[in-house]
């Protein structure tokens, strides 16, 4: 299967500042791709590389096969906070992509639109925030492109708009075929609408997979305190804590956890994710915890 | 039609929790032989999921034989389930199950045992079963 983008090793500083390292990626063509972890972990940083906004300190990007090129018609990228033109109207977009695109789809534009029930005389300063993220989502659609990059679309939205949104998303997604990758910290949403999960946590990637082998193969385990941990050929533990008569892990294994010792539920990706988070992010909270003291 | 719905705190594979609601339409009688399940684009633009996920759902109900999918016309259901041999055996099943639990009862098991109990062990039961099948 081909590669949507393929890295090796890529790594950015912005002077002192390691924002990615070392991050070595395959992210198969026609998925959509969800790219989690805290504020500051490299998400950001990771999609404005590999739209060409961005020049590797180190490393590679190959993106549908080639270097990445700022621009290319072949990349639809939206941008933290979905940003408009505010002064422009419904209408002036519209125009405008057609203007800067040669494979503009005015068609499905003003469908979008229309479906949306925008008035396209209205300003976009005037448009709600998810009138304003379907506007940049339909600016990115339209020019029918192969990958699309998306940072945050949600973030800001209500429940309401969000769902509507990744509604819109998806539609697309199912009609064009296209690669897909979306970062946000909102786990929840990615469940539904990715089916390849990456995990960035501290600058480097943590986890990478298809969604439904990584919810396969991870398992809840608890057990009485000090129950031997189960260990094996392939099987990780990524998450554990104790209490005075009580252990609860989280584990990573491709083979069901066959142990009276241990009870084993499955585990919805918030979860999986979170105990990916906080077993990296350990030594920090505990200085954190400490300074309040 | 049948609509479908996503419960993201169940642990459950999304694509799993689709061709479980078909299986349990069937069962209950409201998909038949020659019903039409929704078109992917459908189900993507109502639940806001991935296209993937709802193909592989009906990718594997097809290999279960349950559904079989016409160029240009969509997906649809070729078989009927829970038929009347099924409900018929279901009588004398639910008669076992009580007898059971009221053994767990007079053994002293409150209602919550009972009912963590009855789920482990479907549980197990269930995965040792998709082991068998795997």
């Amino acid at each position: 299967m081909t590669s949507a983008v393929s890295t090796s090793g890529l790594t950015k500083r912005y002077g002192r500042r390691t924002a990615l390292r070392d991050c070595t990626l395959d992210l198969p063509a026609g998925h959509v791709v969800g790219l989690v972890g805290p504020n500051g972990a490299g998400k950001s940083t990771l999609l404005q590389l590999t739209c060409g906004l961005l020049a590797p300190t180190d490393g590679t990007i190959a993106v549908l096969g080639g270097p990445p090129a700022n621009g290319s018609a072949r990349i639809g990228f939206v941008a933290q906070d979905t940003p408009v033109y505010v002064g422009l109207t419904v209408a002036e977009h519209l125009r405008m992509g057609a203007h800067l695109n040669p494979a503009w789809d005015r068609q499905l534009a003003e469908s979008r639109i229309a479906d949306l029930g925008l008035d396209p005389g209205q300003k976009a300063g005037r448009l709600s925030g998810g009138q304003r993220a379907q506007l940049a989502l339909t600016m990115a659609v339209a020019k029918h492109p192969e990958l699309l990059l998306l940072d945050e679309p949600v973030a800001a939205l209500d429940p309401l708009a969000r769902r509507e949104f990744l509604q819109g998303l998806m539609e697309f997604a199912a009609d064009q075929g296209v690669s897909v990758i979306m970062s946000s910290h909102l786990v929840a949403d990615l469940e539904r609408v990715c089916d390849y999960l990456v995990v960035l946590v501290g600058s480097r990637v943590r986890m990478t997979g298809e969604v439904d082998e990584l919810l396969g193969t991870h398992h809840r385990l608890t057990g009485a305190r000090r129950a031997e941990v189960p260990a094996g050929p392939g099987v990780e533990v990524v998450y554990a804590s104790h209490t005075d008569v009580q252990s609860s892990l989280i584990v990573r294994s491709s083979a069901p956890i066959d142990d009276p010792a241990w009870t084993a539920d499955p585990v919805d990706l918030e979860d999986m994710v979170l105990a990916y988070l906080t077993e990296a992010g350990r030594p920090g909270r505990e200085r954190t915890l400490e300074s309040h003291r | 039609m049948i609509e479908f719905h996503l419960d993201g705190k169940s642990g459950i594979a999304p694509y799993m929790q689709l061709i479980q609601q078909v299986r349990r339409a069937m069962r209950l009688g409201l998909l038949k032989e020659g019903d039409k399940l929704p078109t992917v684009k459908d189900v993507v633009a109502r639940v806001a999921i991935n296209p993937n996920t709802v193909l592989k759902a009906y990718r594997e109900l097809e290999y279960e034989g349950l559904v079989q999918p016409r160029p240009g016309l969509g997906t649809f259901v070729t078989r009927t389930l829970g038929g009347e041999e099924a409900v018929a055996a279901h009588e004398p099943l639910r008669r076992d199950l009580e007898g059971w639990l009221a053994k767990a009862h007079d053994a002293g098991l409150d209602e919550e045992s009972i009912e963590a109990l009855l789920l482990s062990t479907f549980r197990a039961f269930s995965e040792q079963r998709v082991g068998r099948r795997a």
